[in-house]
């Protein structure tokens, strides 16, 4: 199903000529409205006018989480504040957060972006979606909900926590659609195999899933353990939020971008350049029809790769490879790049091993340790210490195998890894703090 | 013949040793045997228990990990080669030992020994031919 036939399936030569034609009014719009690309593109000696082509949008210059941090709370906002209807903000885990303002319009846009998300994740009119994004600063619980509605499906705001009750309501008002990050959706499970309640039998199909980076091994075990469909969703709010991208449900496979909204752009994050469709590296947008805050060349630091093959599902808008990390996320361990992601996909390959972990990062004298802390269950436990053993050099080898790094495996007690309403915390990196 | 021991996964923390048997003890659980294996980051604690059962629940409920395997007790003569005897029997006929710990019985007579075998069945025909005694269940959890 297609929710704006006429959009998402817009032949590419069309597409495309919309997308620049769009590029060129937010550039005018942004150089005449937001000193600081004004300012930058002086400087440069580029003018809004030198954009004739979609491949020129590589003459301007990258914009920063950086940049958005210098310009807090509204500095790089290009309208007016009384234009503005709705303030969001990251989380801000370093320093002060990042502010978006969303005129109407952009309230309006991110509405119908989260419908059409919606039904390409299979949901529709007289679905119960259960929205456990949270509701606040966070861009999650109010762009899904409204996205919800939009569609004319029943939304019950739950927003995040309080996870007995979430499972009662699921059972009580027939929740059919599931949206939240992929670790509490696991967590959800677990806690319903602890209440005795049947997961599984409840009415959820799909799981509109993301706010964080999971593997396919996760992926495969949330279908399993929830027996739902379990559907990648991508968005930051410097971008919009939720719903700049989606897989569809017909392929899961790659999350198409929205890119009557976005332009997507895949470069090389150590030299700037921009890569050919197809190869890996680090994912830049530049939104295209935003007014309260309109990015260009916004680096995500999410790291993945463009799909431009056509999709079975009819969509004509390009895809990006499920997420496999964020570039803030990447961890150096002595000369080597892990992405968390790396290593939940070969503990998902251990039978019996739990998709609860945490990286411990430290350094000893001048040397990076990593310590992966892993679960056992009562499928994994044995009585006897060198089946232990065995499991932990096991996990220990194919780390090693996988991405060339030695790691200490740390087996742990069940559920003493603390679980997450949100994003999960999966890294902990004692090395900045020492000195 | 054959005994339920049961294994809870420990860390090797502070406190958790303690935190195990307050727990069981609180259940009303009475530990007749036990061993600790342990590593540097993590131990296996073995009990024997009346009833392993209702110890597996209070222990899950409490969000440990645990197992139930079989072993049997072997009841030996407390004195200069009573547990050597044994174990050539099970050397000569091919048999295993994973782990093992012993105790001695109230009266002082005789240790007990519990034995985890890779083949238990075979372990057990072995034993018995040889006309060593093997406790049941109950008799190791009433001593």
């Amino acid at each position: 199903m297609i929710w704006n036939d006429d959009f998402e399936t817009l032949p590419r030569e069309a597409l495309e000529s919309l997308q620049l034609k769009r590029l060129q009014q937010t550039l005018e719009r942004v150089y005449a409205t937001v000193p600081f690309y004004r300012k930058t593109y002086k400087k440069m000696g580029i003018s809004p006018a030198d954009i004739k082509s979609l491949d020129d949008l590589r003459r301007l210059p990258f914009t920063l989480k950086q940049d958005m941090r210098d310009s807090y709370p509204y500095g790089l906002f290009a309208v007016p504040l009384e234009q503005i209807v709705r303030i969001h903000a990251s989380s801000g885990t370093t320093g002060k957060p990042t502010v978006v303002g969303y005129t109407r319009r952009d309230i309006d846009t991110w509405t119908e972006l989260m419908a059409r998300s919606f039904v390409a994740a299979g949901a529709h009119q007289g679905d119960v979606i259960h929205n456990a994004y949270g509701y606040g600063l966070f861009t999650g619980g109010l762009g899904a909900h409204y996205g919800a509605e939009r569609l004319g499906a029943s939304v019950i705001p739950m927003s995040g926590g309080n996870t007995k009750k979430q499972l009662m309501i699921m059972q009580d008002f027939g929740s059919t659609v599931l949206t939240c990050t992929p670790s509490y959706s696991l967590f959800l499970a677990e806690v319903a195999a602890e209440e005795g309640i049947d997961i599984k039998s409840l009415k959820l199909k799909v799981g509109i899933l993301g706010a964080e980076p999971w593997s396919e091994k996760m992926r495969q075990e949330i279908e399993a353990k929830l027996n739902i469909k379990a559907v990648d969703i991508y968005g930051l709010s410097e971008i919009l939020g939720p719903g700049v991208g989606i897989e569809c449900i017909e392929a899961q496979n790659g999350l198409h971008i929205w890119e009557d909204h976005f332009i997507p752009e895949i470069i090389d994050p150590e030299t700037g350049e921009v890569l050919p469709v197809g190869e890996k590296g680090e994912l830049v947008i530049t939104t295209i029809t935003k007014e309260g805050i309109p990015l260009i060349r916004y680096r995500t630091r999410d790291i993945t790769r463009l799909i431009k093959e056509p999709c079975i599902c009819g969509r004509t808008h390009a895809r990006i490879e499920r997420l496999s990390g964020r570039s803030d996320d990447m961890l150096i361990i002595r000369g080597v790049n892990v992405f968390p992601s790396q290593i939940e996909s070969v503990l998902f390959n251990v039978e019996g091993v739990e998709p609860h972990y945490q990286l411990i990062v430290e350094r000893e004298g001048n040397l990076d340790t990593l310590e992966v802390q892993v679960e056992v269950n009562e499928q994994s436990f044995s009585d006897e210490i060198k089946e232990l053993q065995l499991l932990s050099n096991k996990i220990r080898k194919e780390i090693k195998d996988l991405l060339g790094v030695t790691c200490k495996v740390r087996l742990v007690e069940p559920k003493s890894i603390t679980r997450s309403e949100g994003k999960a915390q999966r890294v902990i990196d004692n090395r900045q703090t020492e000195s | 013949m054959k005994v339920e021991q049961i294994s809870i996964f420990i860390e090797n923390k502070s406190g958790r040793l303690a935190e195990v048997t307050g727990i069981l003890g609180e259940a009303g659980v009475n530990i007749r045997a036990l061993s600790l294996a342990d590593t540097s980051d993590f131990g296996i604690l073995r009990l024997i228990i009346k009833d392993p059962e209702k110890a597996l629940q209070v222990l899950r409920k409490h969000n440990f990990t645990v197992s139930k395997t079989d072993v049997i007790g072997v009841e030996v003569p407390d004195k200069p080669g009573g547990l050597s005897s044994i174990l050539k029997i099970l050397d000569k006929n091919n048999v295993n030992v994973e782990y093992m710990y012993a105790f001695v019985e109230r009266s002082g007579d005789n240790a007990v020994i519990i034995f985890r075998f890779d083949n238990i069945d075979e372990a057990i025909s072995a034993l018995i031919k040889n006309g060593v005694k093997i406790l049941k269940g109950e008799q190791i959890t009433s001593i």
